[in-house]
């Protein structure tokens, strides 16, 4: 279909059906001067919504069908005995054909008749059928637009018909995000549930060995245990705590609490910097740089530390979350009443002892909820770990070797590949699944923390 | 009597100011100490962003500069012996100039280029170097005889002429010129042989081969025959259909949602649910979206697999939460005096709503679309599962072709062997990508500071 056609036919319709409503509305000022309940923008608009309604049916219409119809015409021009010679694959080349010439632009080679002629009338029948399409189109659309122009009087109430409209529209975006959430349970339950006829849930959740074979085709599938998955995750979790959780918070003490604002305009959004960095460029610095610095500090120290490993992982993602951590800490502790504070001062308490003692213990709540949330995003974190934990899934607890979490899991089983035929990439989604349900935990439970600590001061 | 007790009192007094002190000090000592843990908290943490960033601009600023070989190319007819190029006049239908075009394309690959290439390049050597063809041709891009095929393509006048052109050197080439490699390893841990190399010092010294800006590095797609040429333009292409399907649907499905939560939806049990909903999506791991994405639209819509237009759509369901929180926050932030005045002067809801609060939030709108695609832009785990990693060598014409991403290049570039170079070729797209990061984020700060103030 002819899109300059069809963008003009609709842009067209468009400017006509609003004009049509809007200098109707006017007319029965001018000639009536009637009060009009709507504005005339509000006629213009209720008139171009039922024009376009009806014209956009009529085309979304031959989009979904108008393919079905014209293959089938094509097919209907092969002679039968032609087309029963003809395998699917010949089919579709000789449907190609055709199309190229219908086209104009010709195929290369000897042209037998039948295709010629089949060429001139698909060329024919698209013409035709474009036409009629539009012609159709445009009909709905006028004699939309003149039932419309009817029913435009003084008393109708143009306005709450446009707005009801609107807040349709509104309704149904507000729907996309419900449907995401019903997407990601959806398929990854059922995709979790094929893996499960595939592999026993209890040797999945339970399994301590991680061996999938990936040669597709073999009936061995391999061995899906999570737990050194899981072991991964939360050792490189752990690692990352220990490095965000105490640099974040002070931080955000001291940036609440003692900077001046000048350096606090300064220093709160250069740490906000890195949370805009991408993770892939922390997973390219953990790996060129912390890595092989790890490695050459433990030779020095008489450590055997891998430049891939749990501890290079862990301190890179450690220092990604330093802002999440110092944030959500800021804002908590500026959420303590300043009476708390000042009470502590009255009785001479230094400002850290305050800050420890009293302001600390009233923001705890918010603080736990703060170190969930960024434990959640710690074990959902992908880029950092594909690239600087080693990929190792062996259940073992040094922090020096390699190690791989459910993230690269679900990489390494998933990249690239659409056919969800077997376990080896469906495994992804069991994965993901429990990571979902992991995050998921987290996050209600610290809201909920958060929420309640909230309310406590309001 | 009485004076012994004034002693005793000023004494007891005496050592409670002295204890005091003492502990005031021990306090004060613990203060200090407290508030210098915080300043080191925050220099460590500054530390990081200065150093990561120090560290990549290292890393990549020599990869933005390439070596170029200038020779005198002759289009030798006795090598070039294909027919003239088919005029389309000539032929009946544009298909059947097409194939005549595409056997004439046919025959010049089979053509041996690499004489050409050698002969031109064997006029640079100086006399009595010793050195075979194989070794000679180590020293140009690997594609060089395509780059040739395709200037001839592109004007079959240079039959029998002498054109000056410029060649990329190759990729081990460029490292030893600029010593990327160390120059003193033995021979069996160098790429080049002792010829090469020798070859290489000598068109250094004459100036066949000069160091200039690495344009390919922005004007190329990716390639893995001829690593030298790789590029960025592909990768930059595809990230640009992203943002522009992400700005397109994220920004009015999540202002649109916003304003119906805040403004249009009743209190009800269905309302909560979506809020809680809307915050838990926010915090969903971005790998979920790419599952999702890889079920979902590829696997049950069957769109095609790698295109931007599916890694778009995922990463506008996984900005659509943030967009939406924002969107909602400024809403909230409205005085309701505003709002109070526009139904006063008898604005229906839907009039108040767009024509007099919208407008007072847009900065906000706006500095939330710009972090939000900031941070969809940097996105990399999702696009991977929805098959974008794939090797691309075209530029995409479409949002419908394969395509890939600038950090997901930026992964394919650091797992390549040739470490020596693609080292710095991935630092130097690290420092690309986050330079489009800083633009975006500075203009969203920027503009916050700027229109907040007016309002």
């Amino acid at each position: 279909m002819n899109t300059l056609a069809v963008a003009g036919l609709l842009l067209v319709l468009l400017g006509l059906s609003y004009q049509t409503g809007w200098s109707r509305s006017r007319a029965l000022v001018t000639t009536g001067g009637q009060k009009v309940h709507s504005r005339p923008q509000y006629h213009g608009a209720y008139t171009a919504l039922w024009t376009m309604i009806p014209t956009l049916l009529v085309l979304l219409l031959w989009a979904w069908l108008g393919g079905e119809i014209t293959h089938n015409y094509i097919v209907s021009q092969i002679p039968t005995d032609v087309l029963q010679s003809l395998d699917q694959a010949g089919l579709n080349a000789t449907i190609e054909r055709i199309r190229a010439i219908a086209s104009g632009f010709g195929v290369a080679g000897d042209v037998a008749p039948f295709e010629q002629t089949a060429g001139e009338n698909l060329r024919n029948f698209q013409m035709l059928t474009n036409i009629g399409v539009l012609l159709v189109a445009a009909l709905c659309g006028g004699a939309a637009l003149l039932y419309a122009r009817k029913r435009i009087t003084a008393r109708l109430r143009a306005r709450n018909a446009v707005e009801r409209v609107i807040n349709i529209v509104l309704l149904l975006c507000s729907a996309v995000a419900i449907l995401t959430t019903l997407g990601i349970v959806t398929s990854l339950l059922t995709e979790a549930l094929r893996f499960f006829t595939f592999i026993h849930p209890f040797d999945f959740f339970f399994g301590t060995v991680w061996a999938p074979n990936n040669a597709p085709g073999s009936g061995n599938y391999g061995r899906y245990g999570l737990l050194p998955l899981l072991a991964g995750t939360l050792m490189i979790t752990a690692i990352a705590m220990l490095v965000a959780v105490p640099l974040g918070l002070m931080a955000a003490i001291y940036l609440s609490q003692y900077a001046p604002r000048r350096l606090r305009s300064i220093a709160k959004p250069l740490i906000e910097v890195l949370a805009g960095i991408p993770t892939i460029v922390f997973g390219f610095f953990a790996l060129v740089t912390v890595g092989p610095f790890l490695r050459d500090f433990g030779r020095l120290v008489g450590l055997n530390i891998n430049a891939t490993s749990a501890l290079t992982a862990g301190i890179v993602m450690g220092i990604m979350i330093i802002p999440f951590v110092s944030s959500l800490s800021d804002d908590i502790l500026n959420q303590v009443p300043r009476t708390l504070r000042d009470g502590s001062y009255g009785l001479g308490a230094t400002q850290s002892e305050t800050i420890r003692k009293v302001l600390l213990p009233a923001a705890l709540p918010g603080i736990v909820g703060a170190f969930l949330l960024a434990v959640s995003r710690a074990i959902g974190e992908t880029m950092i770990v594909v690239l600087a934990a080693g990929n190792a899934p062996v259940l073992r607890g040094n922090p020096f070797e390699p190690v791989a979490t459910i993230t690269v899991s679900i990489v390494n089983q998933l990249t690239g590949d659409t056919d969800f035929s077997g376990p080896q990439s469906l495994v992804g989604f069991a994965l993901g699944l429990t990571l979902f349900v992991i995050t998921l935990g987290l996050n209600i439970f610290a809201l909920y923390i958060v929420r309640r600590f909230r309310e406590q001061y309001e | 009597m009485a004076t012994d007790h004034i002693t005793a009192a000023r004494e007891i007094s005496q050592e409670r100011t002295r204890l005091v002190r003492s502990g005031l000090r021990r306090r004060h000592r613990n203060e200090a100490i407290f508030r210098g843990l915080g300043i080191a908290a925050i220099a460590l943490a500054l530390g990081f962003v200065a150093l990561l960033f120090v560290d990549m601009t290292r890393k990549g600023i020599p990869a933005f500069v390439q070596s170029n070989l200038h020779l005198e190319v002759f289009f030798d007819p006795a090598i070039i012996d294909v027919g003239p190029a088919p005029v389309a006049s000539e032929f009946a239908s544009p298909a059947q100039y097409q194939a005549a075009d595409l056997r004439w394309r046919r025959e010049l690959a089979l053509l041996n280029w690499n004489r050409i290439l050698e002969a031109s390049l064997m006029a640079k050597v100086p006399a009595g170097t010793e050195i075979s063809s194989r070794e000679l041709l180590s020293i140009p891009e690997t594609n060089a005889r395509h780059q040739l095929r395709e200037m001839f393509v592109a004007n079959p006048d240079l039959l029998g002429r002498t054109v000056p052109v410029d060649i990329l050197a190759s990729a081990n080439a460029d490292n030893w010129v600029k010593g990327n490699i160390n120059r003193s390893l033995g021979d069996a841990q160098q790429q080049l042989s002792p010829a090469a190399r020798t070859v290489i010092d000598a068109f250094e010294a004459d100036g066949t081969i000069t160091n200039g800006f690495a344009w390919a590095l922005f004007t190329n797609t990716d390639s893995r025959a001829a690593p030298a040429s790789a590029g960025l333009l592909g990768a930059f292409v595809g990230s640009l259909y992203m943002m522009l399907i992400v700005i397109v649907l994220a920004v009015p499905i999540g202002v649109a949602a916003a304003i119906y939560l805040e403004e249009f939806a009743p209190k009800s049990r269905l309302t909560d649910f979506i809020e809680v909903n809307i915050n838990n999506l926010a915090a969903v791991p971005s790998i979920v979206f790419g599952l999702l994405g890889a079920a979902v639209f590829i696997n049950y819509m069957h769109l095609p697999i790698s295109a931007p237009l599916v890694g778009g759509l995922v990463l506008t369901l996984m900005t659509l939460p943030t967009i939406i929180i924002a969107t909602r926050g400024a809403l909230l932030g409205v005085s309701p005096a505003l709002r109070q005045a526009a139904l006063g002067m008898g604005a229906s809801k839907t009039q108040m709503v767009f024509h007099h609060v919208l407008p007072v939030t847009l900065p906000s709108i706006l500095t939330a679309t710009i972090l939000g695609v900031a941070h969809a832009l940097g996105e990399t785990a999702p696009l991977l599962l929805i098959g974008m990693k794939a090797f691309v060598a075209q530029v995409p014409a479409t949002p419908l072709d394969q395509a890939t991403a600038l950090p997901v290049q930026i992964y394919l570039w650091q797992g390549n062997e040739n470490r020596n170079f693609f080292e710095p070729r991935t630092a130097a797209a690290i420092m690309v990508l986050l330079g489009v990061m800083i633009v975006l984020n500075g203009t969203a700060i920027y503009l916050r500071s700027r229109l907040e103030k007016r309002v």
